[in-house]
């Protein structure tokens, strides 16, 4: 792979804008990073790959001085090797980092934003005015269709990023770094951050673009450079760019089945497990809504993000306050409609927001899993049964393969991939009837998301009834046996099963967006 | 040119780089022990400071009799103090537990002159109960600010306790339970030995049972834990019941030791002794992180400055301002040693 990294001279003379040289970055019990390089020039979309825990992050916050390298490594801006120590060096040297989780302050203005640390004064006294008019040119050639002296609280996610690319911009910044700014974003958003993306690139700015989204790649990136488990595996530009390249690249081997399921012989569904009936949140979100998942079938639910597919799970699971309709779980129509109602019934609910909503960051991995279980496997008195959470935990680290060396280790040190199987777990555990998984797969890495797919379909085996929510839908279609299809609160029809209607992108998108193809 | 000489110098690096990587993996081993035992130690080794200075500045620290005094004057603390863990732990804070001390041992000194004496004791610890769940029915049914509710309630209970106590200090000298206060158990203060099984007890509670898990996860993450299913309000109602039941065992402590309660002043700063302590142990502030231990390290640590500070014949008025630059400087000390641990 080494050879891509040579380049042809006729094709730029001078310097990249970054150069990255035999950088390392060593954790407690952990090398995070392996001499690694990377380069990136003016007018180019440097797309980064990798599974989660293969060094990504880790690279792109040695690159903004978050984090220090081992000695031994160099950083060259414009050809010229500097010392970043800390992320103030980073920015004087123009390089500004958009994170994942943006770095805005709600409560202030865009144009106090994008100077904030920077603030202008004319004799002491803050120049809210200057500041205002000097944003407005950064902001026009961005196409924002908001003003300087909006509070960033009223604005939508991507219209935060383009706050944050617009304070990069204002700072003068040669490379602008993106880690999976498409995350959050719905469809059209995102179409359009990339055609602003594309404009800055022409503008001559570096982009390096963090991403797990193949079909994002092929349609942005000049470039792709691959890590694998902290090394720097290589380098393909853009003629050589191909899915099957980058996942053996990314993962080592080849992927054979990856969504495991194949939809003629495996599964039988059985009888209704899960009826839900007329269930709304007085339609607000989520408009009366009807649905049937049976005992070993893989229901998927489909739609745009913001459709209110999370808001119907949350209802059905009881966690938050259902206005009107019905839930039958087994035939038996939950009493409670709380969290801990639902549990008890069987039914259990993995959410979308793993970290905010989900584990328990400063708590180990055996405790994480046990969460639930722990109450009901307790001796009297609620004393805990520590041998049998801690087999609890062992089986699932086996069974799951989860990457961590004790059960005692804190779950918030584990990478994406692990840290949603150990959710996942938790949930196994308590052996549900009907499983209810939010985006299982956001944000992990292809291995990760190749064993929750077995996962899944031997769930459904055993019985399970599994409904997933998912924004990608070729994974739907990889794993569902029929899916279901939300848009504006209402759920609009149904593809595979009975419907009558093939599972492919073009329906599901029809029903998804009332755009016939 | 640039990207040859990379590659040369790359080459070289992958000739060494597996011995390379065990060492500095062993390395890394080594360290992650090592800060294993300082988080599981915390505090201690100040605590042993402190102590041995004390000794060698007044040679008379160190000695049986003096150990004994301090661990009498840190029990009421340490009780106090493993309360406020409970709730400092689920994310909140309980600043009435001085005052519902003094309506505690009012009703206790009260009660032991009247013929209700055989149950002065547990109307004491009832009353601290009732005001406990008061407090704790506030916050988890009607969502109100931990910090707001208590701060109500550590004014509107100290008024409890004068209107309890008529105003006046309440006294009696044959004090049914004084024993509590005065005398041993195998040579050990029985205030001491109180205020140990409270610590045991909550480290039982904490570290062995369902309800411990469960309270660690509602002050890691509430949202998690109420998606997780289980009773939010069931466990912030327990952690200030328990607040308020052992701020009644203190006070029935404090009253057993001086035979008298004065519902104006007793206790009147006692919150904020507890809530040092549970910080000095290490205690995270919002909730999720802390040890039971540590609580009682950090009582520890209050107490021996006190005394050290007396027998050294310091004057009052520089007593506070050193205890609370210890305070001060023992937590900057505590983050500093703990920012190393970057998660990866």
């Amino acid at each position: 792979m080494g050879a891509t990294a040579l380049r042809a001279p006729t094709m730029d003379v001078r310097p990249p804008i970054l150069e990255m040289r035999g950088i390392s970055k060593t954790f407690p019990g952990a090398k995070a990073l392996r001499d690694v390089r990377l380069d990136a020039r003016s007018g180019e979309i440097l797309a980064l790959m990798g599974e989660n825990g293969a060094g990504k992050s880790t690279l792109m916050k040695v690159l903004s001085g978050a984090y220090q390298a081992d000695p031994g490594g160099e950083i060259l801006i414009d050809g010229v090797p500097v010392r970043v120590t800390d992320p103030q060096v980073a920015r004087d040297h123009g390089i500004a980092i958009i994170y994942q989780e943006l770095s805005l302050l709600p409560n202030l203005t865009v144009a106090e934003n994008i100077f904030f640390g920077r603030e202008r004064s004319r004799h002491g006294v803050i120049d809210r005015a200057g500041m205002r008019e000097d944003c407005r040119g950064v902001l026009q050639r961005l196409g924002a269709t908001f003003g300087p002296s909006t509070l960033v609280r009223d604005l939508s996610i991507a219209e935060r990023q383009m706050v944050e690319i617009a304070r990069a911009l204002h700072t003068k910044s040669k490379l602008l770094v993106m880690d999976e700014p498409t995350t959050t974003l719905s469809a059209r958003e995102t179409d359009r951050l990339f055609a602003l993306m594309r404009q800055l690139r022409g503008e001559g700015l570096a982009i390096i673009y963090i991403s797990h989204r193949m079909d994002e790649i092929y349609a942005l990136s000049d470039r792709v450079a691959v890590l694998r488990d902290g090394s720097y595996v290589g380098t393909l530009e853009k003629h050589e760019i191909s899915a099957e390249r980058l996942v053996r690249m990314m993962v080592g081997r080849d992927l054979a089945g990856f969504y495991k399921h194949d939809h003629q012989t495996s599964r039988a569904p059985g009888r209704p497990v899960l009826e839900v009936e007329g269930v709304t949140d007085g339609g607000r979100r989520v408009h009366p809504a009807s649905l049937t998942l049976r005992s070993g079938e893989v229901l998927g639910l489909a739609g745009l993000v913001g459709s209110g597919r999370t808001e119907l799970a949350r209802l059905i699971y009881g966690a938050d306050p259902l206005i009107g309709g019905a839930v039958r779980i087994d035939g038996v129509a939950l009493t409670r409609p709380t969290p801990a109602g639902a549990l008890a019934a069987g039914l259990a609910y993995l959410t979308e927001d793993r970290k905010a909503q989900g584990l328990f960051l400063d708590m180990s991995v055996q405790d994480n899993i046990n969460f639930y279980v722990c109450g009901g496997d307790a001796r009297g008195a609620g004393v805990l049964d520590r041998s049998r959470g801690k087999q609890r935990a062992l089986d699932a680290i086996k069974g799951l393969g989860i990457r961590v060396d004790r059960p005692t280790t804190n779950v918030g040190s584990l990478s994406g991939g692990n840290q949603q199987k150990v959710l996942l777990s938790r949930w196994l555990e308590v052996g549900p009837r009907v499983l209810i998984l939010d985006e299982p797969t956001r944000g992990i890495d292809i291995g990760a998301k190749a064993e929750i797919y077995r996962t899944i379909d031997q769930l459904a085996r055993n019985g399970v009834g599994v409904l997933v929510i998912s924004s990608e839908l070729p994974e739907l279609i990889g794993i569902c046996d029929r899916i279901l299809v939300m848009r504006e609160g209402h759920i609009m029809g149904e593809v595979g099963g009975d419907s009558g209607t093939a599972i492919n992108q073009e329906n599901l998108m029809a029903l998804a967006t009332g755009v016939t193809l | 040119m640039i990207a040859k000489s990379a590659i040369k110098t790359t080459e070289l690096k992958t000739a060494d780089a597996a011995n390379d990587d065990a060492a500095q993996a062993a390395a890394a081993a080594r360290r992650q022990k090592i800060r294993a035992i300082v988080q599981v130690v915390g505090m201690l080794p100040v605590l042993i400071l402190i102590c041995v200075a004390f000794d060698l500045a007044t040679g008379k620290f160190l000695t049986a009799r003096n150990i004994a005094i301090v661990a009498q004057q840190a029990s009421i603390n340490i009780v106090l103090g493993a309360g406020m863990t409970f709730v400092i732990l689920t994310g909140g804070i309980d600043l009435a537990v001085g005052a519902v001390l003094a309506v505690s041992a009012v009703t206790a000194v009260a009660l032991s002159t009247t013929g209700l004496a055989w149950a002065a004791i547990p109307l004491a610890l009832l009353s601290g109960l009732i005001l406990g769940a008061l407090n704790g029915s506030l916050i988890a049914f009607f969502r109100l600010p931990p910090f707001i509710v208590t701060l109500g309630a550590m004014t509107a209970v100290r008024g409890l306790a004068r209107l309890l106590g008529g105003d006046t200090t309440v006294f009696n000298a044959d004090l049914p339970f004084a024993w509590i206060g005065n005398e041993y158990l195998f040579g050990v203060p029985w205030l001491v030995v109180i205020a140990l099984a409270v610590i045991a007890l909550s480290w039982f509670i904490l570290r062995r049972t369902v309800l411990g898990v469960r309270i660690y996860g509602v002050g890691g993450n509430p949202d998690a834990a109420r998606l997780s299913g289980i009773k939010v309000w069931a466990v912030l109602m327990f952690a200030y019941c328990a607040s308020g039941v052992l701020a009644a065992l203190g006070g029935v402590m404090s009253a057993a030791r001086t035979y008298s309660a004065n519902g104006a002043q007793l206790g009147t700063g006692y919150e904020l002794d507890a809530i040092a302590a549970v910080i000095l142990g290490g205690t995270s502030f919002v909730g999720g992180i802390g040890t039971i231990f540590g609580t009682l390290i950090g009582a520890l640590i209050i107490a021996v400055l006190s005394n050290g500070l007396i027998l050294m014949n310091v004057t009052e008025i520089w007593q506070l301002i050193i205890k609370g630059l210890v305070i001060v400087g023992a937590v900057a000390l505590d983050r500093y040693r703990n920012k190393g641990s970057a998660r990866t």
